[in-house]
């Protein structure tokens, strides 16, 4: 019997990508909420919502970056230096929000700085990662197992949407995130900014969606062409179910349904960008098959994988389990 | 320096964020076995002072940890954007090491750096021993994969290249323990507990300067000596064999840091000089006959080949791994002089009435990350021109890039790490510069909880709310 080691780590690869996205998602747009969240005490506590679980949402980053480079080299190796201006402006927006969250409580008067390299790099970093997204979607010329595009390829009027995209959708999951931790005035601020986020990623959303079958071909006959349309029609409507639930909850002050249903929006725009790119890698160049390694790496490191990734997933959860509830300025949870 | 070459700002690239990097890790991997040694000491004692000391460097602990993470995210995209090709070529091999690495220390972090964290009156000192223990585990195995790997391109082994040119595994064992890797290893490790030590015996030192009655001082200062008295000697020895282990692999990276051009039956040591690549000798040096080769042979004849039989394009370059070499190596002795010094003043009693020696202690506080640096230059550029020594050229490895990107993103990661790093350096050197508080507990109230894993339900109402 033999697996189909390069699918299994596909899947896998996807979903670290996926679990990225979702749990730093919530924590870089709380990044991006503070600087409409101007008093200390409201910062603080917007902080201490994500302080006990932001590292361990930035290490799927690694894992999918280090999957990547293990699994499927030539895709790392070609997607990278396609995104190189993208990738290294979201590092540096990176570091500059991970050392924040250390910093912000050893100074007084530095405070505020701390606080913009806080905002400031988690704005950068979404920002970053949309363009890279939009990137992606656009293609990746590979000739002679290199990247063959040039330096600026990153940079296109679609790009630059699915950044902003990017950003107001992380925008969303951090004010949900908050409309489900806080209280009192930053909850209630809070729902004014989901709501107003709400309907600009799915505004957003629908604009990327109608623009990308006007990229390539392939995704047109993907999404739009008889008979597969009957296989892809149920993402964009359980997209608009999808929003119906989230405004809903968000006018009847809800706390844990609008989180919730921003985070199957995204999933389902996952989704909808792996019915997209399947079978390719790197789209549409190189498939999944054509980028991976040999089946000894694949093997080796699936056995790992394996015995950790649940474990990992395990205590992750677990954690979220002890911090359920409200947090407070304190740094308390309570429930 | 050509600064329009892309090759070059490549190299600068990695150097400097590998180097910045490299900084922390050492730093946490002695640190994270020193709170298990204190924690231990103080469940067999019971007193309370190596508590106060354990919940001291925990502190430190978290911010040199954290700068750790920060800074390593870098290293694992920078393969890719700068070295595409090594990706490419070298990715079915090196990438499964690393990531297991990336799942032991995420596996490590998401457990059971939360509860080393987060005091044990909320998990019983029994299992937050055992977390602490798990934690300085967790440090070894990230070294175990990381030095594996970096190994492997020193030695490589057990693997074929298949018809696209890329590296691909046959025999992982062999491949994980390649030649170099056990003496690489010992030597980091070594390494590790030595600088952290260092700068355990410097800040002991400079609470000692300012009380010497200061009981949690004098045991940070004698545990620190110890080590150094201890360790740093036993550091000579394995470094001794992995140089050995280098003559027998990579006989011109040791070439380069004799300093020898030229092959010699009866080579001689070259104490200092000025190595000229270009004119293929060593300018204004000082030498001593014929033990070079005894140091390298155990031979007083024995033959040490000189650069010379190597083509101009396979050698590396011999000034910087010369000067790299003696800085490390000047480093390690007076780490060993002070170890044997504080020795004598144990024996003489007056450990604690030594002012000077103290002084000396501070001093010497930073000469581990000197040396640990100086040992990775010398590795590393003494590597050259290889990435995976003899069979791909770091010319190779480079990704197609743009000189103006690579220039760029080296100015910003220069700016960016000065600034930041510079700032957790300074937070890092203010919390060592606070004496250690006896009988607190705890990182500072008004900080939040900062912890994945367990953290069961005790800790809830600790943190001011009633599960």
């Amino acid at each position: 019997m033999t697996l189909d080691l390069p699918f299994i780590w596909a899947a896998l690869i996807a979903f670290a990508v996926l679990a990225y996205v979702i749990l730093d998602g919530f924590d870089l747009g709380v990044g991006i909420l503070f600087p409409f969240m101007p008093h200390r005490k409201h910062r603080d506590e917007m902080m201490n919502s994500v302080a006990p679980v932001w590292d361990g949402n930035e290490t799927w980053l690694v894992l999918g970056g280090g999957g990547l480079f293990a699994v499927f080299p030539l895709a790392y190796a070609v997607i990278m230096p396609a995104l190189y201006a993208p990738l290294i402006v979201m590092l540096l927006g990176l570091i500059f929000r991970g050392v924040a969250f250390e910093f912000r409580w050893k100074t007084e008067r530095g405070r505020f700085l701390w606080d913009w390299a806080f905002a400031g790099g988690s704005t950068l970093a979404a920002f970053a990662q949309g363009i890279a997204l939009g990137a992606l979607v656009q293609g990746i010329p590979v000739a002679d197992r290199a990247y063959a595009g040039g330096w600026w390829d990153w940079l296109t009027p679609f790009s630059l949407l699915t950044g902003v995209a990017l950003v107001v959708g992380y925008a969303l999951l951090g004010a949900t995130w908050l409309v489900y931790k806080a209280e009192g005035e930053v909850q209630a601020r809070a729902y004014r900014f989901a709501m107003l986020a709400a309907i600009g990623t799915v505004a957003l959303i629908g604009a990327v969606s109608l623009w990308t079958p006007f990229l390539r071909d392939i995704y047109m006959q993907r999404w739009l062409a008889w008979p597969q349309i009957l296989y892809t029609a149920p993402v964009p409507l359980l997209v608009a179910a999808t929003t119906f639930v989230l405004l809903k909850s968000l006018r009847e002050k809800r706390e844990l349904s609008p989180f919730l249903a921003s985070l199957a929006l995204f999933v389902l725009c996952f989704v909808g960008l792996g019915i997209g790119f399947y079978p390719y890698i790197v789209p549409h160049s190189v498939t999944i098959w054509d980028a991976a390694g040999p089946d000894a790496s694949l093997g080796f490191l699936l056995i790992g994988a394996l015995a950790l990734l649940p474990l990992i997933l395990a205590y992750t959860a677990y954690s979220y389990w002890v911090f359920r509830g409200k947090v407070n300025a304190k740094g308390g949870h309570y429930h | 320096m050509d600064f329009s070459d892309a090759l070059l700002l490549a190299r600068i690239q990695f150097a400097f964020t590998v180097s910045f990097h490299i900084i922390f890790p050492a730093f946490s991997i002695g640190l994270a076995s020193y709170l298990a040694t204190l924690e231990g000491l103080w469940l067999w004692t019971g007193r309370r002072v190596f508590l106060d000391l354990f919940n001291y460097w925990k502190k430190i602990f978290a911010v040199a940890f954290g700068m750790g993470v920060v800074s390593g995210i870098v290293m694992s995209y920078q393969f890719g954007t700068n070295w595409s090709v090594f990706s490419d070529k070298v990715g079915p091999v090196i990438g499964p090491l690393m990531g297991y690495e990336v799942l032991s220390a995420f596996f490590l972090e998401a457990g059971f750096l939360g509860i080393m964290l987060f005091g044990l009156n909320r998990v019983g000192p029994r299992l937050h021993f055992f977390a602490t223990l798990m934690v300085a585990f967790g440090t070894f195995l990230s070294a175990f994969w990381i030095l594996s790997a970096n190994s492997w391109m020193h030695t490589p082994q057990g693997h074929a290249i298949n018809e696209a040119g890329q590296f691909i595994p046959v025999d992982w064992w062999q491949v994980i323990f390649n030649p170099s890797f056990p003496y690489r290893l010992a030597h980091m490790l070594l390494a590790a507990y030595i600088t952290t030590a260092l700068v355990v015996g410097a800040t002991g030192a400079l609470h000692l300067l300012r009380d010497r009655a200061d009981p949690a001082a004098r045991i940070m200062f004698s545990m620190a000596m110890w080590m150094a008295a201890i360790v740093a000697p036993i550091q000579a020895v394995v470094g001794d064999m992995h140089g050995l282990n280098t003559l027998k692999h990579q006989p011109a990276k040791i070439a380069a840091m004799e300093g020898h051009f030229d092959t010699y039956e009866g080579a001689p040591l070259i104490l200092f000089g000025i190595p000229n690549d270009r004119e293929e000798r060593v300018d204004y040096k000082v030498e001593i006959p014929r033990l070079g080769s005894f140091i390298l042979t155990h031979d007083w004849s024995g033959k040490v080949r000189g650069l010379k039989e190597w083509p101009r394009e396979q050698r590396p370059p011999s000034r910087i791994v010369f000067w790299s070499f003696r800085i490390m190596v000047g480093a390690g002795l007076l780490m060993i002089a002070l170890g044997l010094w504080t020795l004598l003043l144990r024996w003489r009693r007056t450990l604690y009435d030594a002012p000077w020696t103290w002084r000396a202690a501070l001093l010497m506080g930073p000469s581990g990350f000197v040396a640990v640096l100086a040992g990775w230059i010398t590795t590393e550029v003494g590597r050259q021109p290889w990435t995976v020594y003899g069979l791909l050229t770091t010319a190779q490895s480079v990704s197609p890039i743009d000189a103006a990107a690579v220039g760029t993103s080296l100015v910003a990661f220069i700016v960016v790490y000065f600034a930041l790093f510079g700032a957790g350096t300074f937070y890092l050197l203010r919390l060592m510069y606070k004496q250690v508080a006896a009988g607190a507990d705890e990182l500072p109230r008004d900080e939040p909880i900062r912890a994945a894993g367990i953290t069961p339900a005790p800790v809830m109402r600790e943190a001011g709310g009633a599960p």
